[in-house]
């Protein structure tokens, strides 16, 4: 059964149509890059994964069970900005989630839970390249830095899947280089189902196992908020069926 | 010659200009208060910077040969109480209600619209109502400082909790955390600063109402004296009494911001990208 299947889903805003019949089956593992011109509907697709809005009409299923209509913790999120605590140390931003989890009502773990909870939080600070960060509060590290942490701190409840909101967007070229060498690099080893918006369509080809491209097929000029986008090119990349040969499955013809 | 708004002064002279216009007034002052002296040396209305000094210094050392108390400090503790103890309840009003309304959208409809109107009441005009409910004493006075700041405060506080990034609390839930967690560790550390920051605007109406209240009713206090020895004239005890709260204002206004910076370290620390 697929991770992740949408039906029929259709978002309006009122008149406005925003996503008009999405229908897409997501596998465990795959990369999924969504990319589209800006207000064609991808951050709002996306969204609507993350349970922050829901679907006018159809369904989101993951693991074969509708999606809660509130934001859980089986869905991560890293958006553009904003992303990590400004107030909690690197090291308090990546434990806190375990700490949430771990003392419903104190919101904060002691003794040897926190001894283990805080090795935890270091070594995933290691992985994403901030072992030395860990004292430092979000205002002290870079840009590229602070979408390291928020990353380490998305994956240490081990979420079903990774939501990316256009990541890497705000970052210079050189740093968002090497992000693209870390999610890659996280993405193989923890074996994550990610979903990732982008408008940079290098960025696109490059990271994703599969690529989703969201825009209006209909248009009237006269009201353009008749109609909605869909997804008009839906195409396995290269990265997308290395990983299905490694998962020993029958991947389809790729079109790239 | 560059434009006006590109020049800027060095930080020595800053400090000086900053200080010249206390000193142009303090030179004006000393001036005319001499030019009514000469003509009449028993007027009271400008009276000398030495004066004013020995005045001070014997009410803040002598003490009363009756009950043994000196009157400055007596009048400053009393004062001080009823401010602070005010000013940390309304706080702590301000607060919860801010942080509630700003979070959560039912309570947000039911308590808005009568925080909103409770601060849109002049507090004075209450005054004469909490004196007839609570009597003349000490809590008619701290209620009109709450009933004074606190709504102002909640209102303060609760634009600050609608104003955090929703990112930071869709973020907080994808990492499992429920209402009362999101208050404890996301919303609560990130509104405490802005709670001093709203505290320390709300401070100078604090000051406000506690004198008007002490000026009507009171036996002892700062805003007690001064209206007390208008009766006679005693400039020589207002002016050092004015000057005094200003200092005390200023001392308090200072301490929050020190609070701020020591313990906030990440507050105001610029924008996180």
């Amino acid at each position: 059964m697929s991770a992740v299947q949408v039906r029929r889903l259709w978002k309006t805003y009122g008149r406005q149509v925003v996503l008009e019949n999405i229908s897409l089956d997501v596998e465990s593992g795959e990369f999924v890059t969504i990319m589209g011109a800006s207000g064609c509907g991808k951050t709002t697709f996306l969204r609507i994964l993350l349970g922050e809005e829901r679907q006018t009409r159809g369904d989101v299923l993951l693991d074969g069970k509708p999606l809660p209509d509130e934001p859980g913790p089986n869905r991560g999120v890293v958006f553009q900005k904003y992303s990590v605590f400004p107030h909690m140390t690197a090291l308090d931003n990546v434990m806190v989630g375990e700490e949430f989890a771990g003392a419903p009502f104190t919101a904060r773990l002691l003794g040897k839970a926190r001894r283990e909870t805080r090795q935890r939080a270091l070594d995933m600070l290691a992985a994403v390249g901030l072992a030395d960060a860990g004292t430092k509060y979000p205002s002290q590290l870079s840009g590229g830095m602070q979408q390291r942490l928020a990353i380490a701190q998305a994956l240490i409840r081990q979420p079903r899947i990774l939501l990316l909101d256009e990541p890497f967007g705000a970052l210079d070229p050189g740093i968002r280089s090497d992000m693209h060498e870390l999610i890659l690099d996280l993405w193989n080893k923890l074996k994550l189902t990610i979903f990732m918006t982008s408008h940079d369509i290098k960025e696109s080809f490059y990271l994703g196992g599969r690529l989703l491209v969201l825009d209006r097929v209909r248009k009237d000029p006269h009201e353009p908020e008749l109609y909605g986008a869909r997804i008009t090119y839906d195409l396995p990349l290269r990265r997308g069926r290395d990983a299905r040969a490694n998962a020993s499955r029958t991947a389809p013809e790729p079109v790239l | 010659m560059k434009r006006l708004i590109n020049l800027r002064p060095e930080r020595g002279f800053g400090i000086a200009l900053g200080a010249l216009p206390f000193v142009i007034l303090l030179a004006v002052y000393v001036a005319i208060s001499a030019g009514r002296l000469a003509e009449n040396a028993d007027d009271k209305l400008l009276p000398s910077l030495a004066t004013m000094t020995s005045t001070f210094v014997r009410l803040a050392t002598e003490e009363n040969r009756r009950t043994g108390e000196v009157l400055l400090w007596v009048d400053t503790i009393a004062s001080l109480k009823r401010l602070l103890t005010g000013v940390a309840i309304s706080m702590f009003i301000g607060l919860i209600v801010g942080l509630i309304t700003g979070l959560i959208p039912y309570v947000q409809r039911t308590l808005s619209p009568l925080v909103k109107v409770l601060s849109m009441i002049p507090p004075l005009a209450v005054l004469p109502i909490l004196f007839i409910a609570l009597g003349v004493d000490e809590l008619s006075k701290i209620v009109l400082i709450v009933f004074g700041i606190a709504p102002c405060i909640a209102r303060d506080v609760q634009q600050r909790v609608e104003e955090l990034p929703a990112e930071l609390l869709i973020k907080a839930q994808t990492l499992g955390a429920s209402t009362w967690q999101l208050i404890l560790r996301v919303v609560l550390p990130q509104t405490v600063p802005r709670l001093l920051d709203a505290t320390r605007l709300a401070l100078g109406s604090a000051w406000l109402f506690l004198i008007a209240a002490e000026a009507i009713a009171a036996t002892e206090g700062l805003g007690y004296r001064i209206f007390l020895v208008r009766r006679f004239l005693d400039m020589d005890v207002i002016l050092p009494y004015v000057a005094w709260i200003t200092l005390l204002a200023f001392g308090l206004d200072f301490l929050l911001r020190l609070v701020n910076r020591v313990a906030f370290p990440w507050y105001g620390a610029g924008i996180v990208r």
